[in-house]
């Protein structure tokens, strides 16, 4: 679905951190996927070979992390780990809870090709 | 949501900040971190967007839902009912053909049609290229009418206050626990078409409300048929209500972003970078 348009968007965000460092190409971005971030890796994957054609991320590796979801309960204070579609307290029931964990969906880093080997072509 | 206190580490990415595992340097090669929410650009593109709606007074709110659980009848019943209280535009987004915007302008309302072609969201810059046929000048309420979808929309923040989330009574109860995203991100669930209710044996809107609880989003919900009329007064008033919230809110110089925003939001959108050569 719109898992083509996240990954432009992650290799343009990728490539202008490596312009900014002043690399030649990316050789690895790494990802963290929630599970409640809307965003499926799969398809991410399966979308990523069509966005990094022709770019400085050519090439380059995809590597995500899942991330359950985590909820604190607004009244019992316990944290624990959730269903994405059911974010009540593991320990009292209450459906009162924040998530603090699994709506992520980051650029977590990339792998640069800074040095000049390379160069004697 | 600050960058200084430490506030934006959470348990997803603590080992990241604290640990600052990252100096696999081979040769030639550097690792940068970069912490960045995914839709950086989207983000930013609606933080502009936004700061737009805001610098004219308007509320923006984004009606997502299914393709046919009555969005533009909503609407249409909407700008019949404040038509002369308020001052209201709509972009509406499809995939192709303009008649929503169409069936919108009969009502002497501005619209501006987005045809996404293929693509089944709108993004923060279709809004953008919308806004600009689009005078703010004088409005009090902006409405984008989001691609009929229960996925893609909730991912994209696209500058605008306040989301409204439609289940149709033609719909299953399960809905939100089906599509959790989309109904987390709701700070208002409208049952729509409650004026079918007789003849379906098999919704329970009580069932509706608990799989939204389920989802710990405290949100309203409020059961209403654009057809009969039924309980559009609730639906005005919250439309009153957060009209003045967000008059409020200017008047502090405050801006409010819809509740929930699945993506590095506790990050700000904020890159970290760090060499590690």
């Amino acid at each position: 679905m719109h898992e083509l348009a996240v990954c432009q968007s992650v290799i343009r965000q990728a490539e202008a951190v490596a312009r900014e460092h002043g690399a030649r190409g990316i050789t690895r971005i790494r990802l963290r996927i929630g599970v409640l971030s809307g965003v499926e890796p799969e398809l991410l994957a399966r979308a990523f070979p069509l966005a990094q054609a022709g770019t400085l991320a050519e090439g380059a590796s995809l590597e995500m992390e899942s991330l359950p979801v985590r909820v604190v309960c607004n009244r019992c204070e316990a944290e624990s780990e959730v269903p994405a579609n059911r974010l009540l307290c593991g320990v009292c029931g209450d459906w009162q809870t924040r998530v603090i964990s699994g709506e992520e969906m980051l650029l977590e880093s990339l792998e640069l090709v800074t040095a000049e080997e390379g160069e004697h072509v | 949501m600050c960058d200084t206190c430490g506030c934006n580490i959470t348990p997803g990415n603590r080992h990241l900040v604290i640990s600052g595992r990252l100096s696999t340097t081979d040769n030639g090669q550097s690792a940068v971190k970069v912490l960045q929410g995914l839709l950086h650009e989207n983000d930013r593109q609606a933080a502009h967007n936004r700061a737009h709606f805001d610098s004219r007074g308007v509320l923006c709110i984004n009606l997502m839902s299914s393709p046919g659980a009555g969005k533009t009848a909503l609407l249409e019943a909407t700008l019949q009912a404040l038509g002369d209280e308020l001052r209201i535009a709509v972009i509406e987004g499809d995939l192709e053909t303009e008649n929503d915007a169409e069936r919108i302008r009969r009502h002497g309302v501005p619209a501006v049609q987005i045809t996404t072609g293929t693509a089944c969201h709108l993004d923060a810059h279709m809004v953008h290229d919308a806004l600009h046929q689009l005078d703010l000048s004088g409005l009090d309420l902006v409405f984008i009418e989001n691609v009929g979808n229960l996925v893609c929309p909730a991912s994209f923040d696209l500058g605008h206050h306040r989301n409204v989330t439609l289940l149709s009574v033609t719909e299953g109860d399960d809905k939100p626990a089906k599509y959790p995203v989309m109904f987390r991100a709701a700070d208002l669930m409208l049952l729509t078409k409650t004026d079918l209710l007789p003849v379906l044996d098999d919704f329970d809107c009580d069932a509706a409300e608990t799989a939204l609880r389920n989802l710990a989003n405290p949100a309203p919900v409020i059961r209403v048929s654009s057809k009969n009329g039924a309980g559009m007064d609730a639906w005005l008033d919250w439309l009153r209500d957060e009209i003045r919230t967000q008059r409020d809110r200017l008047e502090e110089g405050r801006s409010a972003r819809p509740a929930v925003q699945p993506d590095g939001a506790r990050l700000h959108a904020h890159a970290h970078h760090q060499h590690t050569e």
